[in-house]
């Protein structure tokens, strides 16, 4: 389990987080959206201990991020970076991903297992001995992912992981987060893609300049026009419709087509 | 890395800035002449004072004492082997005739905004393409600094421990680090030559320049102060042996 | 005359079994502003490479079929002679800024031209201020945040003066708040200058309203071609894994339970007059 406790950090001279109080219960999915420089990489950089709090405190399965080390946190946080080139370096796709088994000390067998079933999971099993290098970019993105689930996690982080992709690509993503999802484990997502939020996240964190100016339910945050504002986010196009129809009598808070095509078959008398 | 907090350009509009690049160069080559040419420590001494008014004149003081600071431990280094090996005053010496070196490059460095630098190269008749990239490695420093802050992160974050280990562990450690840098930097430097392609590099053997490198009056006034700082300080090295006769007096060096 | 006419272009890389692009057959006329889209893969960025001569001189590769801008043959003419017609703003908003300066960055096109001085310093006066970033001109690349880099690459094409710009997923690493500006710039530019504008973009929301045209592509071929109206409602782009924008989904969703709206709607404002339609007519 996840807690921030009234979390300040700065470096240089820029204050980053402003007192930032947060629980992430096991098992949870949960997204975290915000402008640039709100402060959500940041966040999530405590989360495993690469960034320790300059006041007050991050506790990460009752442990406290100042007692233990990067490694020890990471164990049991994984986090995806957004770019998958900053950590590919191995001469075949299966020491890649091997790479974290390793580290964390895990007898070979149990390294050839697991590294084949992630292989198999992320459809990579055909690529495990050509370079990473010469992978599509897609390709090295599921690597990437790979690598991390690889060992296990009990929660597993992803830094952006919608940029750059296309929509079956990002589908992919969807489809992943539900399988993780199913095995229990606590799934946090940083991303600014209004849409994927509103498919697949029941629970959002927003932050600005710093600061959670919103926690709870994705359908009452990413509808409501002031908070989306302050975040200097796009609501989801659906709820845009819903909003023009207000007055036809169309709730105002729909994100999905389904919604928006009930509501809409109703308004204008049609049996559906 | 205090060290390179001198070299680092610091913006300002002070006298020393305004000059062209070309004539702190000189001034720059010159000093370091006199440094390699001088050997005793008084001499020495009076060239590293004579320079140390131009950083308070170029608003730098503070980069200039890091950089001092910085290299505290090479020139200890320094000192320690010429004692050993030749005496207290030679390691003296040799001690402030690194800090002069140091000095006169370092107000160079300073005050050169670096697209006037690659302006000043091609002025001194080095071809474009050379002065060119020397430019873009300047630019790309900060960038590469940052990938490979980013690079650490998401070792680390797989459980890669740097400050762990033996030495040769340490080193080998840094492989997760090089790799992803330098195929990273790679794949940057196609990517900048195809956006080089694609704003016409090369459209015509004869390119323009933005800005112009003119010498004005202060250039020329500066550029005669050293030339006759310079060739006063040979005269005094060879013709009146002032070495020497600094060394009978003071019964030192 | 189009201009940019692509016939039976076929591109294979070098060292590479397939085409990237295969019978590629497009014609472009002066002032479009055109918008590619396709899953990952799907020959876009090659597509682009062929518009300033990237392919074939500096990918090098086996190219057939004939590639003409704005009258000048792509095979025979060289980059350097080609950017000056098209301007091309890449993907990764920084590895396109190379130099220490905002300002010399949009000088460099100019420069490289050979044109006296002060011609290249009133075109960069001009292409910054078009832009609205001669606020930055003393400023480091690396400083920047990727939207205002963008905007600066832009501005580096715009001094050249070119007739088309092509722009790659200029979009893909940016926010969305930024993406909206640097695609408003787009428009404004292209009402401003009468510039013809190739867009490749994943965010169909975004641009489906302003475009005049979209260009479906998938596994090297282009698959339709048209007014983003008619070929947005179509089952086939859904099928190959393009994200259709919320307001065409639903307006196809209505289509089956039988309501149907006059035209396509392509913004939510849309939606509102199409049903305000469908009650009047009722």
């Amino acid at each position: 389990m996840i807690e921030v406790h009234d979390v300040w950090y700065s470096y240089e001279e820029v204050v980053a987080l402003r007192g930032v109080s947060l629980k992430i219960q096991p098992g949870e999915v949960v997204a975290i959206m915000g402008e640039n420089g709100a402060g959500k990489t940041t966040l999530i950089k405590h989360f495993n201990g690469l960034l320790k709090p300059s006041k007050g405190y991050v506790k990460i399965f009752g442990v406290d991020t100042r007692n233990a080390s990067v490694a020890e946190l990471s164990r049991r946080v994984g986090l995806v970076f957004q770019n998958p080139d900053h950590q590919l370096f191995s001469e075949t796709v299966e020491e890649e991903i091997a790479f974290a088994l390793k580290n964390f000390g895990f007898p070979s067998d149990v390294i050839k297992k697991r590294v084949e079933w992630v292989l198999k999971l992320l459809d990579l099993y055909e690529l495990k001995d050509q370079s990473p290098f010469a992978l599509s970019g897609g390709e090295r993105k599921r690597v990437a992912i790979a690598s991390i689930l690889s060992y296990d996690p009990d929660v597993i982080v992803f830094d952006e992981p919608t940029v750059g992709q296309d929509y079956a690509q990002k589908e992919r993503l969807a489809q992943l987060i539900k399988l993780l999802k199913s095995q229990l484990k606590t799934i946090v997502v940083v991303t600014h893609d209004v849409e994927f939020v509103a498919e697949n996240f029941s629970r959002v964190v927003l932050m600005s300049e710093g600061k959670i100016i919103a926690d709870g339910s994705t359908r009452r945050i990413l509808t409501d026009s002031d908070l989306i504002r302050r975040a200097r986010l796009t609501p989801p196009q659906i709820t845009q419709v819903a909003w023009e129809l207000s007055d036809l009598g169309v709730p105002k808070d729909l994100m999905w087509v389904s919604e928006a095509r009930d509501a809409i078959l109703r308004v204008l008398g049609v049996k559906y | 890395m205090r060290i390179l907090a001198g070299f680092e350009f610091k913006r300002g509009d002070t006298f020393i800035h305004r000059l062209d690049p070309r004539v702190k160069l000189a001034y720059s080559i010159a000093i370091f002449t006199l440094a390699m040419i001088f050997t005793h420590t008084v001499t020495l001494s009076v060239l590293f004072l004579s320079s140390l008014p131009l950083f308070y004149i170029a608003k730098a003081v503070r980069k200039f004492l890091k950089t001092l600071q910085g290299s505290l431990f090479l020139v200890g280094i320094v000192f320690v082997v010429n004692f050993i090996t030749l005496g207290f005053e030679r390691a003296l010496a040799m001690s402030i005739r690194l800090l002069l070196i140091i000095s006169c490059f370092s107000i160079f460095f300073l005050t050169t905004y670096p697209e006037d630098f690659a302006e000043a190269l091609v002025k001194l008749k080095i071809p474009y393409e050379f002065a060119l990239t020397f430019t873009m490695a300047l630019r790309f420093v900060p960038t590469l600094a940052r990938e490979a802050q980013l690079i650490m992160d998401a070792q680390r974050s797989r459980g890669l421990e740097l400050e762990k280990g033996s030495f040769l562990r340490r080193l080998r450690n840094f492989i997760p680090i090089l790799v992803p840098l330098i195929v990273g930097a790679i794949r940057k430097s196609i990517r900048v030559a195809e956006a080089m392609e694609s704003r016409a590099f090369g459209a015509s053997p004869k390119r323009t320049s933005l800005r112009e490198l003119k010498l004005e009056r202060r250039d020329y006034a500066f550029l005669a102060l050293v030339i006759i700082m310079f060739v006063a300080a040979i005269y005094a090295k060879y013709f009146l042996a002032i070495e020497e006769l600094i060394s009978t007096f003071l019964r030192f060096g | 005359m189009p201009i940019i006419e692509m016939s039976k272009v076929t591109y294979t890389y070098p060292g590479s079994s397939k085409p990237a692009i295969r019978s590629i057959d497009l014609s472009i006329e002066a002032g479009e502003y055109v918008v590619i889209t396709g899953p990952s893969g799907c020959g876009k960025t090659t597509l682009c490479r062929c518009l300033n001569g990237l392919i074939p001189h500096f990918y090098r590769g086996a190219l057939e079929g004939d590639i003409y801008v704005a009258g000048f043959s792509v095979k025979k003419t060289p980059t350097s002679t080609l950017a000056q017609m098209v301007g091309m703003v890449f993907q990764d908003p920084e590895s396109q800024l190379f130099l220490l300066t905002v300002e010399r960055e949009v000088a460099f096109g100019p420069e490289n031209l050979g044109l006296p001085r002060e011609e290249v310093r009133a075109r960069v006066e001009e292409a910054m201020n078009l832009v609205g970033i001669a606020h930055l001109r003393d400023r480091s690349p690396h400083e920047l945040s990727g939207g205002e880099q963008q905007k600066v690459a832009i501005a580096a094409c715009i001094s050249m003066k070119p007739k088309i710009l092509v722009l790659d997923e200029p979009t893909a690493n940016l926010d969305p708040e930024s993406a909206l500006h640097v695609l408003n710039l787009l428009l404004d530019l292209k009402v401003k200058l009468g510039v013809t504008i190739v867009l490749v973009e994943h965010r169909l929301e975004a641009v489906a309203s302003v475009a005049d045209r979209v260009v479906i592509m998938d596994r090297g071929k282009i698959v339709l071609d048209g007014h983003p109206r008619d070929v947005l409602r179509k089952p086939l782009v859904e099928a190959i894994g393009i994200g259709v924008p919320k307001v065409v989904k639903l307006y196809n969703e209505l289509k089956k339970h039988g309501v149907n709206f006059g035209f396509t709607p392509l913004t939510p404002d849309e939606v509102r007059r199409a049903i305000l339609e469908v009650m009047r007519g009722d």
